[in-house]
């Protein structure tokens, strides 16, 4: 029923396998919707449609702060074509919603919080209709001076703005001898502006209209069953009358893990009996989703004179704007990681997050651990200057390595080979560059048309070390669920995980192939007809939904195993799959030797299995506890070019070493390296939201910059370390985030080292640099 | 004169018509809601992004800012069309296609179609690019996944290709 009408897909190619091999764990396997995707055949969530369709768009608070003294529909309804508006009123169930505390409403209805607060929805047969409706709509508000500074937002006697108050968390992390003091001390207060995802594709989806009074949600998200959730809750529907599809997803990083349109559209459906399309426009898709938190981070490192870190204080305040979404989760990276892979004996930090009426923050790629690197590195070169250290070699005399203490007292039992991603990383050869002056107009820093002087362009490099949790921490079981039926030397893997670009689908195909021996990998659509995969984020679904399907398929294998030992009189101890054939084991008698596809024929196997990660744990009211499963570790060094002047910076050259457990794909791996260093990039030298008085300035493509190929080098990754992570499905960690977090201070250091200038901000702005 | 009005455009290589379209309709808008094509993609629909990128007339234009009904007679290409349409033959792939498979310039796809358009036109043109001559082609077509790395390598593989097998596919 939904579909584009030309056979679109979203699942196609059950087997597309490299040239060479078999398409298991280790290749550089093909992705298997890279055909439709060359093609424009793929279907995204913005390309869905469905006979009947009408078109949603969303009324939105011009203000970031007031109160809705009235809201007048009439001039909508007037307006032909128009099908259905609805507002808080119209919210059958639960009027609030929100991934971790329900504190949003659905439509602002007494007051607005932050700048592009939806407060209707309108329903029509075209568009542009829907626009016009949208426009027609006349809100009465009383301007109120909106709270934008999240100092004054928690500070004693500032009346909240929200029934729960205005802090979100307030963690602390207190270890160690508190009282000791350093040979040498340095402090500096450093500042993170606010990031946008920008995934090229909006917000979007369909939603569709059963005849049992439930409805079907196709959806671009990153976490299906946290959307069902919030859905049904708010439509007062059983969750099985909710049913979630994932349609293709153009592109996440953490923009897509609340709910946008989901529960307007449904609304939107259930009112009409119809189908429902939104699509966010750009300018949209920056109210429409939340981004990273804006931080302000004071620290003091204490060290002895041979540069041993013996203590770092600490106090930082992330500015979670109007509604929580997941700034606990997030204040909690960014204080557990705050002082980097290093040993720190002794830790005063206090962790703020706070609610003004800026836009909302939440998740974004890094989640917390951005922030504090920015923080930590920058502290680690002030200490190596301030000793007379190499910085090198100040990090590498506090690296961590495994069975060391974090500062939440929990002991690193897993890999975490810090010193080799520093040596290989910093000790890697320089490529050789050309010299500012030797470079063409377009090579200096400005490009085109803004016109650098090639002989006061000067050159600077930059190192940094970062790390962060794998998977969901805090006591909170974030499971996977996969299914695997086998027939015939098909298998058939089905799990609710999120493909947002990542490459879950080929892993997943590589997984199955791997276990069971067979070529042809049918993936089933990611729906809610299965159990939670979890969320696609935190660097989690290669280990977690990875670790479903090869569950899965282990158990299914043993089944098949089992049906073959029992044909032949064999245990099932005593056969084996080697490629694609199952054979028996050295002294097993009668010799098998079959191929998996002919073992039983007619016969199906079928398993579904639950994955889930080892426990974690609260962190208690001194911040201890064993609170995360696993970690990863990353530097990179960069290599700029700034002309002091006008203040412009090129990024040259950038190096990375990551600790990546195993390689499972390395084209796949090697595409999270260099975009993940990209969004790092951009942090450091382009991109931020600009907010005046809670009121958004840069919501379009033109003055929101991303990085473009010109603006990106080429990344050098100088090593790939492989340890295997314990517990982790083949060794692997996530490789999704760590890119993302040393780059942005690698490339900042770079232009401080460029300019002499302190520069205690990113991005790094024309003026911090020329002024 | 009404608001709404039948026109034909020729898209890859077929006449095709266009009932009760709005005047004020895209180009992109038509592709993608009245002819059933919806390759081009619709990222920021004010020329910043690239991901729209089609062919029309052989030059490379955003199609969210050409008003459909002026492309009447005009020949239009999109990805949909771009492996049939660079020498007549019933290929599935374009060797640019194929190559951004190879070399894993796909990761969400949202750009992909603006960035396969943006290369055949650039190759088109240079057949040989300097390594700046492509990133500025290219710097039109924005990417959040990639970091452009393996894209650049998709480049590389099709000028190699090219120039071993004499032509493009």
């Amino acid at each position: 029923m939904v579909n584009s009408g030309t056979g679109l897909s979203i699942v196609t190619d059950p087997s597309v396998v490299s040239a060479s091999g078999r398409g298991v764990i280790g290749e550089s396997v093909r992705r298997p919707d890279g055909t439709p995707k060359v093609q424009g055949r793929f279907a995204f969530s913005s390309d869905l449609w469905a006979e009947g369709m009408l078109w949603g768009a969303t009324v939105r608070s011009p203000h970031p702060s007031a109160r809705i003294r009235s809201i007048d529909l009439s001039g909508a309804w007037q307006i032909p074509g128009v099908r259905a508006v609805v507002t808080y009123d119209d919210v059958p169930g639960n009027k609030m919603f929100g991934l971790e505390h329900a504190d949003q409403p659905v439509f602002a209805h007494d007051v607005v919080r932050f700048h592009g607060e939806p407060i209707a929805a309108v329903a029509a047969d075209h568009p542009d209709t829907a626009r016009r409706a949208m426009e027609a709509i006349v809100v009465d508000y009383e301007i109120l001076t909106p709270l934008v500074d999240p100092e004054i937002a928690i500070a004693e006697g500032t009346p909240p703005i929200h029934p729960d108050g205005n802090l979100f968390r307030r963690l602390v992390i207190r270890r160690g001898d508190m009282s000791v003091s350093g040979d040498v001390v340095v402090e500096g207060t450093y500042e993170v502006g606010m990031q946008d995802q920008a995934p090229l594709g909006t917000e979007s989806g369909l939603a569709v209209p059963d005849d049992d009074g439930g409805i079907d949600l196709w959806i671009s998200t990153q976490w299906l069953h946290a959307d069902q959730a919030q859905v049904a809750a708010s439509l007062a529907l059983p969750e099985a009358k909710v049913r979630l599809h994932l349609a293709g997803v153009g592109g996440a990083f953490g923009a897509r893990e609340d709910c946008s349109l989901q529960i307007h559209i449904c609304l939107l459906a259930l009112q009409t009996g119809r189908p429902v399309k939104m699509v966010y426009s750009r300018e949209e898709s920056f109210f429409g989703h939340v981004h990273r938190h804006p931080a302000r981070m004071w620290y003091r490192h204490h060290a002895t004179r041979d540069g041993r870190i013996v203590k770092v204080e600490g106090r930082f305040v992330f500015d979670g704007g109007a509604y929580a979404s997941t700034s606990s989760a997030v204040l909690a990276n960014a204080t557990c990681f705050s002082t980097g892979p290093y040993k720190v004996p002794a830790v005063d930090l206090l962790g703020l997050a706070a609610r003004t009426n800026n836009l909302p923050c939440g998740a974004m790629r890094g989640f917390g651990a951005v922030q504090t690197c920015f923080g930590h590195e920058a502290q680690m070169d002030k200490l190596a200057t301030t000793l007379g250290i190499d910085p090198i070699e100040l990090r590498l005399l506090n690296a961590m390595q495994t069975g060391d203490s974090c500062i939440t007292g929990q002991i690193v039992t897993g890999a975490l080979p810090v010193e080799e991603v520093i040596r290989s990383c910093a000790e890697a050869p320089m490529p050789v560059l050309a010299e500012p002056v030797d470079s063409p107009m377009m090579a200096l820093p400005g490009g085109a048309g803004r016109t650098a002087d090639a002989a006061g362009v000067k050159r600077g490099v930059g190192f940094a070390l970062g790390w962060k949790n794998l998977m969901f921490s805090e006591g909170f079981d974030d499971f996977s669920t996969a299914s695997c039926h086998l027939l015939d030397g098909v298998a058939t893997v089905k799990s609710a995980c999120a493909e947002v670009g990542q490459g879950f689908v080929t892993l997943a195909q590589q997984i199955a192939r791997t276990v069971l021996g067979v070529d042809d990998v049918i993936l089933a659509p990611a729906d809610t007809h299965i159990g939670s995969a979890g969320s696609t984020s935190a660097s989690r679904q290669t280990w977690m939904s990875g670790g479903a399907i090869e569950l899965a398929c282990r158990t299914v294998r043993q089944k098949l195993l089992s049906h073959v030992g029992a044909a032949f009189g064999v245990s099932v101890d005593d056969l084996d799959i080697v490629d694609r054939r199952i054979v028996s084991r050295h002294s097993a008698k009668p010799v098998i030797d079959l191929d998996v596809a002919d073992a039983a024929p007619g016969v199906a196997f079928s398993a579904v299995e639950e994955h889930h990660h080892a426990p974690t744990f609260r962190l208690d009211e001194n911040g201890q506890g064993n609170a995360h499963v696993s970690f990863a570790v990353a530097a990179h060094r960069a290599v700029v070019d700034v002309d002091v002047e006008l203040g412009l910076v090129r990024v040259v050259e950038i190096t990375t070493s990551m600790d990546v457990g195993k390689v499972l794909n390395p084209l796949q791996l090697l595409g999270q390296v260099e975009g993940g260093t990209a969004q790092g990039i951009g942090l450091a030298v382009m991109e931020e939201i600009l907010l005046t008085a809670g009121k958004v300035r840069n919501p379009s493509f033109t003055d929101y910059l991303i990085p473009t190929a010109l603006d990106m080098p080429p990344v050098n990754v100088a090593q790939l370390v492989e340890v295997p992570e314990p517990g982790a499905p083949f060794g692997a960690k996530g490789a999704g985030e760590s890119p993302t977090i040393s780059s942005t201070p690698a490339v900042v250091a770079a232009i401080r080292n460029a300019t002499g200038r302190e520069l205690p901000r990113t991005p790094v702005r024309p003026h911090d640099i020329a002024l | 004169m009404s608001e709404y009005c039948a026109y034909t455009l020729r898209v890859n290589g077929r006449d095709r018509e266009v009932s009760d379209g709005w005047l004020g309709e895209s180009l992109l808008w038509v592709l993608r809601e009245r002819l059933d094509l919806p390759g081009a993609k619709n990222a920021c629909e004010q020329g910043e992004c690239g991901s729209c990128s089609v062919l029309v007339d052989g030059s490379l234009v955003c199609a969210c800012l050409v008003l459909a009904a002026s492309a009447v007679g005009r020949d239009i290409v999109t990805v949909e069309g771009i492996a049939g349409a660079i020498d007549g033959s019933d290929a599935v792939l374009s060797d640019v296609q194929e190559a951004f498979l190879t070399e894993g310039a796909v990761q969400c796809g949202f750009c992909t179609p603006g960035l396969i358009m943006a290369v055949h036109d650039l190759l088109d043109r240079v057949p040989l690019p300097t390594d700046l001559e492509v990133r500025e082609a290219i710097s039109g077509n924005l990417c959040r996944c990639t970091g452009y790395g393996r894209i650049m390598e998709a480049v590389w593989t099709t000028v190699r290709l090219r120039q071993v097998g004499g032509q493009a596919r």
